[in-house]
């Protein structure tokens, strides 16, 4: 199949398999040079809901 | 006998204890005071009717957060209609794409570089600012975007509960984290040294 479209797709693939548009997204990453960096922040806060699940525990239990 | 009361005694009041920790999620997720304060009467009911399941296997507060996120689900299917509708600007396109893309498509403004974010991510104030930055969404996308990621449900099980096209709640999840983004960027990287 600009930024807002591979970053559309950065941001779906956080709550549906992309088919086989994985492949368009890797392409345009390569190309696009601010894309990466928004990749990152989205990876940044899959992480950051991850542990914020973890604090609630931690926070429950202390 | 006595000492049996005396116990459950004891159970009951650090159930009582855990009401406003137990309140600042239900309202995190559901985005309604009523539905909160019944989600978690029900979370305590629930617990003082068997004390005996909880056993001790885990912490207290963590047993009843399990059983309240049940009860949040229960609340969610049946508030279903209200719970996809609300935000005045659904069906429009979002002002943030407006402020975060140009017309053509490009940034706006090229994405910052958030530094060490692992060490960002260890620390409360960082907890703080990310817990605040999702109060402040829209409220559908609020209770769609907790729906996924402190409830842990996949996009089918929510569109199944709230008889949501997938379109639709892409939409809504595609929108929540954009705001999120925009909002961890404002108020926690930007300010950063």
């Amino acid at each position: 199949p600009n930024c807002k479209e591979v970053t559309a797709l950065v941001i779906a693939r956080e709550d549906r398999d992309l088919p086989w548009e994985r492949a368009a997204l890797r392409v345009h990453m390569a190309m696009c040079q601010a894309c990466p960096r928004f990749e990152r922040q989205v990876l940044t806060m899959r992480n950051a809901m991850k542990q914020w699940r973890g604090y609630a525990d931690d926070e429950a239990d202390g | 006998m006595n000492d049996t009361r005396m116990v459950f005694d004891d159970f009951a009041q650090q159930v009582a204890d855990a009401h406003g920790y137990l309140l600042k999620f239900a309202r995190l997720q559901l985005r309604n005071e009523t539905w909160a304060e019944d989600v978690v009467s029900e979370t305590m009911v629930a617990a003082l009717a068997k004390p005996q399941a909880f056993g001790g296997r885990s912490q207290l507060r963590t047993w009843l957060v399990g059983i309240l996120k049940h009860k949040v689900v229960d609340a969610l299917r049946s508030h279903q209609r209200e719970v996809t509708v609300g935000d005045s600007d659904d069906d429009n396109a979002d002002p943030l794409d407006d402020m975060a893309f140009k017309p053509d498509g490009h940034f706006q403004e090229r994405p910052a570089e958030w530094g060490n974010p692992q060490q960002d991510l260890q620390s409360r104030q960082f907890m703080a600012v990310l817990e605040a930055c999702t109060d402040k969404l829209p409220a559908v996308q609020g209770r769609l975007f907790l729906m996924r990621e402190w409830l842990e449900m996949s996009s089918e099980e929510i569109c199944k509960e709230l008889q949501l096209t997938s379109t639709n709640l892409y939409v809504q999840l595609h929108r929540a984290r954009l705001r999120l983004r925009e909002c961890l960027e404002l108020h926690w990287f930007a300010s950063q040294p």
